[in-house]
């Protein structure tokens, strides 16, 4: 199966979009599950229902209310655009944070699971063992959450790769700059006498959703193997 | 010197403890499950804040919960066993004994890693994981890591616990040897009499969060209180003393106890060493008269200081035999019948072969 130059730029950005996104959010990630794990204050169920808002709206709202905020005319967006130059509406990065919101409560979700199991007894060990609380962290906390930390960040890039509605909404649908393989595939549908393209393009998403979910399971055995359970 | 005042409340339990320990040496805080014993040692280590606290080493204030000082346990160098061991499962062996060497805050290093890993006999365990371990192996491995942290105070959460009978009689020995070899004060606590009648130079005996009496284990021996913790059976004084003869072939040692001596079954011990026995109350015999003829090793002159209740047909009557005193369960019967009391000088019989499996080495000096 030969892949036309079309093809190849809606695998490349789709593959980008993804990458970026999780880059981009899984230290935030991180930092949520630990805050919801261990944490305790007040506004945790808050925090813990905001994260997990994405999960349950129509990805359509979200890209309208990252449009509202991030837009170049929006609070956030306006002043980025103004001080930094940066626009997010209609451009990768943007679509790279829309896909980033929709998959970051996938990725909390599988840290904090792993974070739960992490015995907050070790961490006291290594502080009588002379070990400060970033210390802790690094060598004792984050390796043994690591299989979790993995397995989210390689099942939100699979789930980033299928985003649609945010991104659409958000970034729009340009060729080379926002068209990934969804909205290629959404694209084709759309055009009359696209059906072949439509399929192929299809098989690509369902191919590399497989890849993903494996690698994921993969990198996960894998790590709790090193860590001897 | 380690001062300790707490006190802490918790889910209707309150834990209202106060005792001083000298250092370096063993200190026991024994008592039942659940007496507060592990809630004590969580406060000294720093790891669980307190209504109000008070704990000093050596000069050094780590928490006065009245002038708000509160070193963090990270600052306190503090080692701590714990029950589980918690070895980090995903470093081997030996990074887990360098993880507090490292990060030491004392000094100097002190106590090397080759020393201990020669007193722990690790070599053979240092390029393994946590889970290839024994239990026994894994507590060893832990007190390792807490060791090479140089700490100036060792905490021992009832580190054999966890353990069956073979792996503590296993790991007991190594516990001796760090007594015996390192002058590092540790506070260990335990539910099991005789680890503490192996290990500990001073008890701090625990009962319903409170401290019931503190001192040598000799003395904390003799208090009514204990029997209702360790067991009529294994009411007994303690007593110790120095090896004046040996005799290895039949694994026979005379002790000089108080102004007497007294011939215990102990084995590999040597003259001048010092020898802990427990003359358990059932096993000891009260004459009035010197006994002549029988199979009985050990005869001591005393006076009886005190006689009490024991259970309903027995009593307990304790004897002075010159600087050492010793505990004697007899029958009501037998009290009236020798006419027992306070004053009285009687002899008192202690079978040799009783005391075997009671009698530690302590080391020398």
């Amino acid at each position: 199966m030969h892949l036309t130059p079309a093809e190849l730029d809606a695998l490349r950005l789709s593959l980008s979009v993804a990458a970026r996104s999780v880059l981009f959010s899984l230290p935030f990630a991180v930092l949520i599950a630990w805050v919801l794990t261990r944490g305790r204050f007040a506004g945790r169920w808050l925090l813990d229902a905001l994260v997990h808002l994405p999960l349950v709206l129509p990805p359509v709202a979200v890209g309208y209310v990252l449009l509202l905020v991030f837009g170049n005319t929006g609070p956030v967006g306006g002043w980025l655009n103004r001080n930094l130059g940066i626009q997010l509406a209609f451009s990768t990065a943007g679509a790279a944070l829309a896909t980033a919101i929709m998959a970051f409560p996938l990725m909390v979700r599988s840290i904090r699971l792993a974070l739960e199991n992490v015995d907050p007894g070790l961490e006291a060990a290594a502080r009588t063992l002379g070990a400060r609380s970033m210390d802790r962290f690094l060598t004792i906390t984050l390796p043994l959450m690591w299989p979790g930390v993995i397995a989210g960040a390689v099942t939100a890039f699979a789930a980033g790769l299928g985003e649609f509605g945010a991104v659409i909404t958000f970034a729009s649908n340009i060729p080379g700059i926002t068209r990934t393989i969804p909205l290629a595939l959404y694209t084709a549908i759309q055009s009359p006498g696209g059906d072949d393209q439509a399929l192929r393009l299809a098989v690509m998403s369902f191919v590399l959703g497989l890849i993903g979910l494996l690698l994921a399971e993969m990198l996960a055995r894998r790590a709790r193997h090193r860590t001897g359970r | 010197m380690l001062k300790v005042k707490v006190t802490k409340q918790r889910d209707g339990f309150t834990l209202d403890a106060q005792f001083d320990a000298p250092t370096p040496g063993v200190v026991a805080l024994f008592g039942r499950s659940g007496c507060g014993k592990t809630t004590a040692i969580n406060i000294i280590s720093g790891l669980l804040p307190a209504d109000s606290a008070y704990v000093e080493l050596d000069g050094h204030v780590l928490t006065d919960t009245a002038a708000g000082i509160a070193v963090p346990p990270e600052q306190r160098r503090i080692g701590y066993v714990f029950q589980d061991g918690r070895l980090f499962p995903h470093m081997s062996v030996l990074r887990n004994l360098q993880y507090g060497l490292k990060r030491t805050r004392a000094p100097g290093v002190s106590i090397t890693f080759d020393q201990i890993v020669a007193l722990l006999g690790l070599e053979q365990l240092l390029q393994r994981q946590p889970y290839q371990l024994s239990g026994g192996e894994r507590q060893r491995a832990s007190l390792g890591r807490a060791l090479l942290s140089q700490p100036a105070l060792l905490l021992l959460d009832e580190p054999l616990a966890a353990l069956d009978a073979a792996r503590r009689e296993e790991v007991l020995p190594y516990l001796e040897r760090l007594r015996d070899n390192l002058s590092i004060p540790m506070v260990y606590v335990s539910h099991q009499f005789d680890e503490v009648l192996q290990l500990a130079t001073h008890v701090v005996l625990m009962d319903a969060g409170h401290v019931v009496a503190h001192g040598p284990l000799s003395q904390v021996s003799l208090v009514p209180a204990l029997r209702a913790i360790v067991g009529p059976d294994s009411v007994g004084a303690v007593v110790d003393g120095v090896v004046t003869a040996v005799d290895a072939s039949c694994g026979m040692a005379e002790l000089r106890v108080g102004s007497g001596s007294l011939n215990v079954s102990v084995s590999s011990v040597s003259i001048g060493e010092r020898v802990r026995v427990q003359l358990l109350a059932r096993d000891i015999i009260l004459a009035t008269d010197e006994p002549r003829g029988l199979s009985v090793r050990n005869q001591l002159r005393g006076t009886i200081t005190t006689i009490v209740d024991d259970e309903d047909d027995s009593r307990l009557i304790t004897v002075d035999v010159g600087g050492a005193t010793v505990l004697s369960r007899v029958t009501r019967s037998a009290v009236e019948a020798l006419g027992l009391r306070n004053g009285s000088n009687v002899w008192v019989l202690v079978k040799a072969v009783s005391t075997r499996g009671h009698a530690f080495r302590l080391g020398s000096g």
